[in-house]
């Protein structure tokens, strides 16, 4: 089947899912940017990894099943792979972070002297 | 594929892998899927050699759930977050957590829940005192987020793995 013939009941929420999953990693990005510290900032891309990565896999699930005639499931690796990899880098940015115990970190009052006595 | 009256997970899980990438049953596959999964899972065995024994799917399955929904909700929440720091900046912090699970396997899927999960971040892991540091974004109040993560998250994930 050609992309344009796809069936409305198809397309629709297919491009509903692509326009939220787009919305959700720009509010993310747009954190980066509005977010005053570091570690306030480490969460903000989490958004486009998660829910924002699931709405176009998804998204594209129902398109390539549509086009292809039959169920096109490989966008679930995407997924298991995403999960699998983004906490990696998180955590080692946030270990970094802490490991350098930088100024913002020590403004704070709840974290106040973890960063010590930690360093491995 | 036993070893011991235990399933060889990193076998199984490489195959259906192999499977779903080339999005076919067919006997060759399933042949070469053996041929790639039983030599990578034997070479990275060596590197850990503690097998993960997870038990009790069903509950897997309802946990597997429970963070498809906090998922969910939680990017809800960070995007209302961001697009409210005009007004103000949220108020972020540190959570310490004890706790009770000690298996490897059950511990690094509870930090890839937390991070996962926007709003929350892995900080640190004490293995001595088996305290869990979270990051926070939203620490309006800290007894939901420790009886989030010791209830929803940990008391499952001890009955899976331990």
């Amino acid at each position: 089947m050609n992309v344009a013939a796809m069936p409305p009941w198809l397309a629709l929420p297919a491009a509903i899912l692509l326009i939220a999953g787009g919305l959700l990693a720009l509010i993310g990005s747009l954190g980066l940017l509005r977010l005053n510290s570091f570690y306030a900032r480490i969460h903000a891309p989490t958004m486009g990894n998660t829910l924002g990565a699931g709405c176009v896999l998804i998204a594209s699930m129902l398109t390539s099943s549509a086009v292809a005639e039959r169920p096109v499931i490989h966008e679930l690796l995407i997924t298991v792979f995403l999960l699998l990899t983004s906490p990696v880098t998180t955590m080692l940015l946030m270990r970094a972070a802490l490991f350098r115990s930088d100024h913002e970190y020590q403004g704070e009052s709840e974290g106040e002297g973890e960063g010590e006595g930690e360093a491995p | 594929m036993m070893i011991r009256g235990t399933p060889r997970w990193l076998e199984i899980s490489l195959l259906a892998l192999w499977l779903v990438v080339n999005e076919s049953l067919a006997p060759h596959h399933w042949l070469l899927g053996l041929l790639f999964a039983a030599p990578i899972a034997y070479l990275t065995r060596k590197l850990r050699p503690r097998m993960a024994r997870p038990r009790r799917f069903g509950l897997a399955l309802l946990l597997c759930w429970h963070v498809l929904w906090d998922v969910v909700r939680s990017n809800l929440a960070v995007g209302g977050i961001i697009l409210g720091t005009i007004r103000q900046q949220p108020k972020i912090g540190f959570l310490q957590i004890p706790l009770e699970l000690r298996d490897p396997h059950g511990l690094a899927v509870l930090a890839i829940i937390i991070t996962a999960t926007p709003g929350t971040a892995f900080a640190n892991h004490d293995p001595n005192s088996n305290v869990l540091t979270l990051h926070v974004l939203d620490l309006q109040d800290e007894a939901t987020w420790l009886h989030t993560i010791k209830h929803r998250y940990e008391r499952p994930l001890m009955e899976i793995f331990e």
